[in-house]
């Protein structure tokens, strides 16, 4: 067991965790933010999706111990003072979900993107969710999304 | 995942020591492969030793004609850099075509020099720019490092500190990946350098291997057309669900002739 400190959404936690424990877990199965979703859990779907120090990440192929010290934004911290974020905002004005399982590791995805290139073209908005799969929607209205912040002046 | 105690090393040397004293030990840094590796139950370490976050091997910078990337050089880091953009594009260019963003913001050139994976992209790099491998005990030259599937020159508890890249005249690297994990099914790395044309195949052998007729076709014609009557024998390539070993066969010929004339553009 090895004692861990991290900022999630903002708050301090302080853990034992053991030390095979991977960040998902220690996100959904001991702070209960079960907005991360596990999908493969191979590190091939990206519904685990989250920002450890501003980088966006696979949570379940990370350690739990690796994220000591780091400040690690989940979907729960999207939304702030009951407004949605842009991101969030505009999966729902473009139907960018059917089913919504992807949708929580799609979000941090596309604002990791955004934040990197803020205006992507459709090639490198494809190429930027490479690493996140969607077995409902085709990415037709995903992809809308994206361009929809991208186009929002802010 | 097997239970394996998780050590924070503080410097290389520590890192070196405990590792060579600890043959069930590993070495981690972004665990891009070790750590499915350990989810499947593939390997039981004792021990993780992480070295991902130490300073000594960090850093990005051309030096004496040289581009020298730290080890723990993140592939995501390697794909933004102005150095790299400016001074070795075709490297920025074949770390940014690595895995997808999530896994780039983790893996480490380092990482995946020494895993050899016989379908990662920077073998191809490493051996077509002829790059020397400076571990934490000696300098190794590219053609004397890569030695097989998984397999290289490193000994237990030796540590690749940096890789050092000699500036080509051009270069250019092409690759069909998977479509479903980004591996590449074939890529290959063409340099134009001060000792001569390299040519370098990723994906298709059980290792990186250098395309040796192709190097004399292209050396005498730096052209697609010069790989036109050259055949690449099938007999040792990968087959698997993905492709048969002719078909990666092809796929070396083509994906060197279209990084000819990829690098003719540059």
């Amino acid at each position: 067991m090895t004692k861990i400190e991290i900022t999630v959404n903002g708050a301090r936690h302080s853990r034992e965790v053991e030390d095979r424990t991977l960040l998902v877990d220690l996100l959904r199965d001991q702070l209960g933010l079960t907005g991360t979703h596990v999908g493969c859990d191979t590190s091939q779907c990206g519904c685990c999706t989250v920002h450890v120090n501003g980088r966006a990440l696979k949570s379940c192929t990370m350690l739990a111990v690796q994220a000591n010290g780091a400040e690690v934004v989940t979907i729960e911290g999207m939304a702030q003072g009951g407004k949605l974020h842009p991101v969030q905002q505009a999966f729902t004005d473009c139907h960018a979900l059917q089913c919504g399982f992807c949708t929580p590791g799609m979000i941090m995805a596309v604002t990791a993107l955004l934040r990197d290139n803020p205006h992507p073209s459709d090639e490198e908005i494809y190429h930027g969710l490479e690493g996140n799969l969607c077995r409902c929607t085709g990415y037709i209205n995903i992809v809308k999304a994206v361009k929809q912040v991208a186009q929002t002046p802010r | 995942m097997f239970e394996f105690k998780y050590l924070q090393a503080k410097t290389l040397s520590e890192a070196g020591a405990f590792v060579a004293a600890n043959p069930d030990a590993k070495l981690l840094a972004g665990g891009m492969t070790l750590i499915p590796t350990l989810k499947q139950r593939l390997a039981q370490p004792s021990h993780l030793v992480d070295i991902g976050g130490l300073p000594e091997l960090q850093g990005i910078e051309v030096k004496d004609g040289r581009l020298v990337l730290g080890a723990a050089t993140r592939h995501q880091e390697v794909a933004a850099s102005p150095v790299v953009g400016k001074a070795l594009p075709a490297l920025a260019y074949l770390a940014a075509q690595i895995g997808d963003p999530q896994v780039r913001n983790r893996g480490t050139i380092g990482g995946s020099v020494a895993n050899n994976d016989p379908a990662a992209d920077y073998p191809a790099a490493v051996l077509a720019l002829g790059a020397t491998i400076v571990t934490t005990r000696r300098e190794i030259a590219a053609d004397d490092f890569f030695q097989g599937m998984f397999s290289t020159a490193l000994e237990e508890g030796e540590i690749i500190v940096r890789l050092s890249f000699p500036l080509p005249q051009r270069a250019a690297y092409m690759k069909f990946p998977h479509p479903a994990s980004g591996y590449a099914m074939t890529g290959v790395f063409v340099a134009e350098t001060k000792t001569g044309i390299r040519v370098a195949v990723t994906g298709a052998g059980p290792g990186v291997f250098r395309w040796s007729d192709a190097e004399s076709a292209l050396a005498k014609k730096l052209h697609p057309a010069a790989l036109d009557a050259l055949a690449v024998a099938a007999d040792d390539l990968n087959e698997d669900i993905h492709a048969t070993r002719e078909y990666r066969a092809n796929l070396v010929k083509v994906m060197a002739k279209r990084a000819v004339q990829k690098l003719l553009e540059n």
